[in-house]
């Protein structure tokens, strides 16, 4: 599959540029076919690419509803990271890195991938104890934590403001140096390539608008572009899952679905060489390639379908930002947009068969779905061509919440807003 | 968002906590029916529309409101005292809806 590479560049610039393939057909729906997977996002393309690469399945089609990219997976701030606490998220995200670390090898497309480091702030020393413990808890799983003093961390950030004069004095942080970010939208068009040069097709524009049944059995869809039927059909919505999941006749879920939102500002000289935290409130910053520094903070807080944010948050996330780098306070914001997020009781996402026959569910990655791509599709391809979970995902079942078993990583109970 | 407080008037949203889904129903203190406190705690109805929910005036009067509120467009339809809305009951006929 290796379209790019030196040769091919060479040679197509100096036959300038006009042979190159689209990177994704644009194929009309089939009557049927093995499997369906609704959502045409980084989770559902890397889903369709892990079927057919890891099991051999290549009759799959994506359906999605706008172009690709229209969704999350082209409004998250593209940050990468596995520093957990609780072994069923350490183990599944670090899954995630380490296939993030040879993603652009395996796709032959640059996703960008940046360890850059993750790093969060601590300010309080009960704060930088549970940072200790969280470190610790990795590294006793293979994971890369460290804990970092003020010194150290005003080397790597000298913007920041580490004095004791601060709002919230720095008094040190956890450092995961393989963390990172990676191009939100290469991953995408990365994932979309892969799969459908093994043959599975996707299909933009394509809504869907119920689902088709035989008994209680689930076996294809109704679409803007006519009936699909499938052998299996897979849902990979993230924030839309409660509207798609009322189509099939399910009302209630463990899900709130939120609104998240994102902003860049204009493009500076490097000053970020990481993705910081703010244990203080809740902020995080990195500096895109081009230089723009991209940051975000809390959901809006209530339940929200609308792709755009809040003027409260706005103002919370530049006044957080502030407190740690007073230094901006001039800097202009360029553009800001909103994700939806389908956040779960307990902060931890959903990967299962069901909950009805023929279908499968991916959901409540509330808002750490990116980082999360490649495993997810990963463990996804697995549980829907052997009809059981990995074991990585094993955990991450719909039933959890009504057996007591609940992955409860910040500890902030069935709240979803507080995640 | 603007939400109008029947006691204080239309006040910004940054005065209010919101308390999530309206519709849930808390089971009685004793009781043992697990299905009925699971729903409560984690079922939630999640609709592209209008919402009833429960929001707090955490930032005024501190009353606790029952507002209906569109979730595409923000649109606040009604707002009442929540008072008097919180039925307790121990007999949803098939636990989780």
């Amino acid at each position: 599959m290796a379209e790019y590479s030196a040769f091919s560049l060479l040679k197509n610039a100096l036959a300038g540029n006009k042979d190159w393939k689209p990177a994704w057909r644009k194929p009309d729906p089939k009557a049927s076919y093995d499997v369906i997977i609704i959502g045409g996002g980084g989770h559902g393309l890397s889903t369709a690419y892990y079927l057919a690469k890891e099991h051999g399945i290549t009759n799959v089609a994506v359906l999605e509803k706008g172009w690709l990219g229209s969704g999350n997976v082209g409004r998250n701030t593209t940050a990468v990271r596995s520093n957990y606490l609780l072994p069923q998220n350490t183990r599944f995200y670090e899954h995630s890195m380490k296939l993030w670390e040879n993603l652009s090898h395996d796709l032959n497309y640059n996703v960008m991938f940046s360890q850059r480091g993750c790093l969060n702030l601590a300010h309080t020393p009960a704060q930088l104890d549970d940072y200790a413990r969280r470190g610790n808890a990795m590294r006793h799983l293979g994971v890369d934590a460290e804990l970092w003093s003020v010194d150290r961390i005003k080397r790597l950030v000298p913007a920041l403001d580490v004095s004791g004069s601060a709002r919230f004095p720095v008094l040190g942080g956890l450092m995961q140096p393989r963390a990172g970010t990676a191009r939100h939208d290469a991953v995408a068009w990365g994932y979309a390539r892969g799969a459908d040069r093994r043959g599975v097709d996707i299909v933009e524009n394509c809504e869907v608008t119920g689902f088709l049944r035989d008994g209680g059995r689930i076996t294809g869809v109704s679409t803007t572009r006519g009936e699909i039927r499938a052998k299996k059909v897979a849902l990979a919505v993230a924030g839309s899952t409660g509207r798609v999941m009322q189509l099939a006749g399910i009302s209630h879920m463990p899900i709130e679905s939120h609104v998240l939102q994102a902003f860049v500002s204009e493009s500076l000289k490097p000053i970020v060489d990481t993705v910081l935290t703010f244990g203080m409130g809740h902020f995080y910053i990195s500096q895109s390639d081009k230089g723009g520094l991209v940051y975000g903070g809390d959901l809006d807080g209530y339940n929200s379908y609308a792709q755009r944010g809040s003027l409260p948050i706005v103002d919370e996330v530049m006044s957080e930002m502030l407190a740690l780098f007073p230094g901006l306070a001039r800097v202009r914001m360029l553009r800001s947009w909103g994700g939806l997020c389908d956040m779960t009781m307990d902060g931890s996402p959903i990967i299962t068969t069901g909950p009805l026959p023929g279908m499968y569910l991916n959901c409540g990655w509330c808002y750490g779905g990116f980082k999360a791509t490649p495993a997810s599709g990963w463990c996804f391809a697995y549980t829907i061509a052997k009809d059981e979970p990995h074991e990585l995902n094993a955990p991450f079942t719909l039933d959890r919440f009504y057996r007591g078993l609940i992955i409860d990583d910040k500890g902030q109970g069935a709240n979803p807003r507080l995640h | 968002m603007l939400i109008t407080c029947p006691y204080c008037g239309p006040r910004d949203v940054i005065e209010f906590t919101y308390q999530g889904d309206g519709n849930r129903e808390r089971p009685q203190p004793a009781s043992q029916n697990l299905d009925a406190w699971n729903a409560y705690v984690y079922d939630r109805l999640n609709p592209a529309g209008d919402h009833n929910e429960i929001w707090q005036h955490s930032g005024g009067c501190r009353a606790h409101l029952r507002v209906v509120r569109n979730t595409i467009t923000h649109e606040i339809l009604s707002t009442e005292f929540a008072r008097g809305g919180h039925k307790s009951t121990d007999n949803r006929a098939e636990g989780r809806s």
